[in-house]
């Protein structure tokens, strides 16, 4: 499991007009265990879910999200951006066994 | 020379144990079962909720929520993998600093856990939009609450998905 988890990844333009909307997409590789599965032995594999995604252009909040087990592995994110400034977004996943991952991406406004 | 110290030691960390076990029994130490540590700031309480009117009580403080078509839910029909539905939320909304979204709630009527996703927007998101993957146990309905910064609440219709395998084990 430990081998496939991180490697988180953005992927948006980099150029912008002023005021336009663009849609950011995201990704991490992550278990998402909801803790009510069971091993091959029987035992309950505990859970471990990434719980919160912060995310910041410049380092003002942009937008929180708080995630349960209902999440499916390896998640997906998309949302949007106004373009008003030329600047970097930054995104920080965080799981409950003290887990963190960043990403950041350049944004160019015209 | 060892032996006799091992006696004492052996005594020693009995003792402790004991302790330990009697602190978590009557309850001083709680068990953690479900997550060894929480990230600060993460609403437990909300995600502990096991029924949709509980989580929604948890959440936005009331279980009955007026649908709006300014909310709109994207889920598929059916879905062949419960393990990955793809759900897209889209609110009608300015955005603007005096008026925006400023949370929004998704649940699942009847999985493990009702509350799925907790998102709190800001007006330089420009619009009050995700996509994601989420699981769902079986065929149920999907239904998102949005908040203004006004505190005004409006819900999606419920969207039913009709699930073939689940996706949450056990």
């Amino acid at each position: 499991m430990s081998k496939n988890i991180g490697n988180p990844m953005i992927r948006m333009e980099s150029n912008a007009k002023k005021g336009e909307i663009i849609e950011v997409r995201s990704l991490i590789m992550h278990p998402m265990s909801t803790g009510l599965m069971k091993d091959k032995a029987g035992k309950i594999i505990p859970a471990h879910i990434i719980q919160t995604v912060n995310i910041t252009f410049n380092d003002k909040p942009l937008l929180d999200i708080d995630w349960s087990t209902a999440v499916s592995a390896n998640p997906y994110l998309a949302f949007k951006l106004r373009a008003e400034d030329s600047g970097t977004l930054k995104m920080v996943w965080k799981d409950n066994k003290g887990g963190v991952w960043s990403a950041d991406a350049k944004l160019t406004v015209a | 020379m060892n032996k006799t110290i091992h006696r004492r030691q052996f005594l020693g960390t009995t003792l402790a144990t004991g302790a330990v076990a009697a602190a978590a029994g009557i309850g001083l130490i709680k068990p953690r079962l479900a997550f060894a540590d929480n990230v600060p700031g993460w609403p437990a309480k909300a995600f502990d909720a096991k029924v949709l009117k509980d989580a929604m009580s948890n959440t936005i403080g009331k279980t009955q929520v007026a649908v709006s078509s300014k909310v709109k839910l994207t889920a598929p029909s059916i879905a062949e993998n419960g393990g990955a539905v793809p759900v897209t939320i889209e609110i009608d909304s300015p955005m603007t600093a005096d008026d925006y979204i400023a949370t929004v709630y998704l649940f699942v009527d009847h999985n493990p856990t009702p509350l799925t996703s907790q998102f709190t927007f800001t007006p330089a998101c420009g619009q009050a939009y995700i996509q994601e993957r989420i699981k769902m146990a079986k065929t149920d309905n999907v239904r998102v609450v949005a908040k203004t910064n006004k505190g005004e609440f409006m819900a999606s219709a419920p969207r039913e998905v009709k699930v073939t395998i689940g996706g949450c084990g056990g």
